[in-house]
């Protein structure tokens, strides 16, 4: 699969409310080309609740529900029963909520929706704040980064959600990353094939609320996954498949480049190398990064 | 696209440009140079606007009506087929 033999059809139309450079649309063009026309999507208070524009026009060609922060995977879950009900059985149900709305806030219905083997495919693009309502900190922002409520950097790690998922032992669950197209398309591909309920992550390096300039949002992507900070992978039937460059880091194959490569770019954790820097932090970072790649490699390899 | 709904609430219908033509905020525009480019389609993808139209013969276009300049498509072109350049005060 190249880029070029993906689907030419658009279903996010031009003109939308998102920011320049936004990760959140680039994730959900390649998704919804995967998905197809005959999809219904669910969308809790998140960005792309306002990316859909103004009332009386809207930018994404399918049905749409808007829904409360933190019911995206139980609107998804009466959806589902509703379309099963009218016979409907091939149309695909999917959530897709940001990060707050599925790590904090949506956290309980989302548990509930694949402990109920619902058939739904949920979306998770984790831009790691509540970017939405202005750079809050949420249960993904990492350590150190600053946010509006995290002015000193965040003295929490970040929460390891895939794991929290992989608990329900549920068919199939990912993580994606929106700079490698080709291996989203074919999770999402995926997902839609089995029946049951799927998760998909998506790494979406936000510009604004990370500080870096919008023309680096699919770089700081790449960063994410050569530094170890974001991994990609397939759980599938109990089984752990890591792809791409991933795979060869776990495999220890090729040396993960330092986390601070990936960290020196972004404006929230400026206050980690000015005025001094702040080493006591920055090893704290990158011991937490290889902690859960020792985790991985002791579980997985 | 087109279709209405009977329906008792309200509802959006899609439309491209829902928030006008979004071109106007731009501050670097895109040049496209079609003799450098090896139609890799690289900026096709990674547009976030979906401003960058696919050809029917692989190449690509660019819609000035919506494109955003956010530049994604010149750092992500591996032979510097677009360049940015700052738009001329109105």
């Amino acid at each position: 699969m190249a880029i070029k033999d993906l689907p030419d059809t658009e279903y996010v139309l031009a003109g939308s409310a998102a920011c320049p450079g936004c990760p959140a649309t680039i994730g959900l063009r390649i998704v919804l080309k995967a998905l197809g026309k005959n999809t219904v999507m669910i969308v809790p208070a998140c960005c792309t609740a306002v990316i859909e524009s103004v009332y009386p026009n809207t930018s994404f060609d399918i049905p749409v529900m808007n829904i409360a922060f933190e019911a995206a995977a139980a609107g998804a879950s009466g959806v589902e029963a509703g379309l099963r009900m009218q016979g409907k059985k091939d149309t695909t149900v999917f959530a897709w909520a940001g990060d707050g709305g599925t790590y904090d806030i949506g956290i309980q219905a989302l548990s509930g929706a694949i402990e109920r083997q619902t058939n739904f495919i949920y979306i998770c693009y984790n831009n790691q704040i509540y970017s939405n309502t202005g750079i809050q900190r949420s249960g993904a922002t990492p350590l150190g980064a600053w946010t509006t409520t995290t002015v000193g950097g965040k003295t929490e790690v970040r929460k390891e959600m895939g794991d929290i998922i992989r608990a329900h032992h549920l068919p199939y669950a990912a993580q994606a990353c929106i700079s490698y197209p080709e291996d989203l398309y074919n999770k999402v591909k995926k997902a839609k094939s089995i029946k049951g309920p799927k998760y998909i992550e998506i790494l979406a390096p936000c510009p604004p609320g990370w500080h870096f300039p919008m023309e680096k949002t699919v770089d700081m992507g790449v960063l994410a996954i050569e530094t170890g900070a974001w991994a990609l992978y397939e759980f599938e039937n109990e089984k752990m498949i890591f792809n791409g460059k991933s795979k060869l880091l776990l495999e220890k194959k090729i040396e993960p480049k330092p986390v601070e490569e990936w960290i020196k770019y972004q404006g929230r954790f400026r206050h980690l190398f000015k005025p001094t820097r702040d080493e006591k932090t920055l090893k704290a970072i990158q011991d937490n990064t290889d902690i859960i790649w020792e985790r991985y490699r002791k579980c997985y390899l | 696209m087109s279709k209405k709904y009977n329906v008792v609430t309200s509802i959006s219908y899609p439309k491209e440009g829902a928030m006008g033509k979004t071109g106007s905020w731009r501050v670097f525009k895109p040049i496209f140079s079609k003799d450098k480019c090896v139609k890799c389609l690289r900026c096709w993808i990674f547009c976030p606007e979906g401003a960058v139209k696919k050809n029917k013969d692989g190449s690509v276009s660019i819609d000035m009506d919506y494109c955003k300049g956010c530049g994604i498509c010149a750092n992500v072109c591996n032979v510097k087929a677009i360049i940015m350049e700052r738009e001329e005060q109105q």
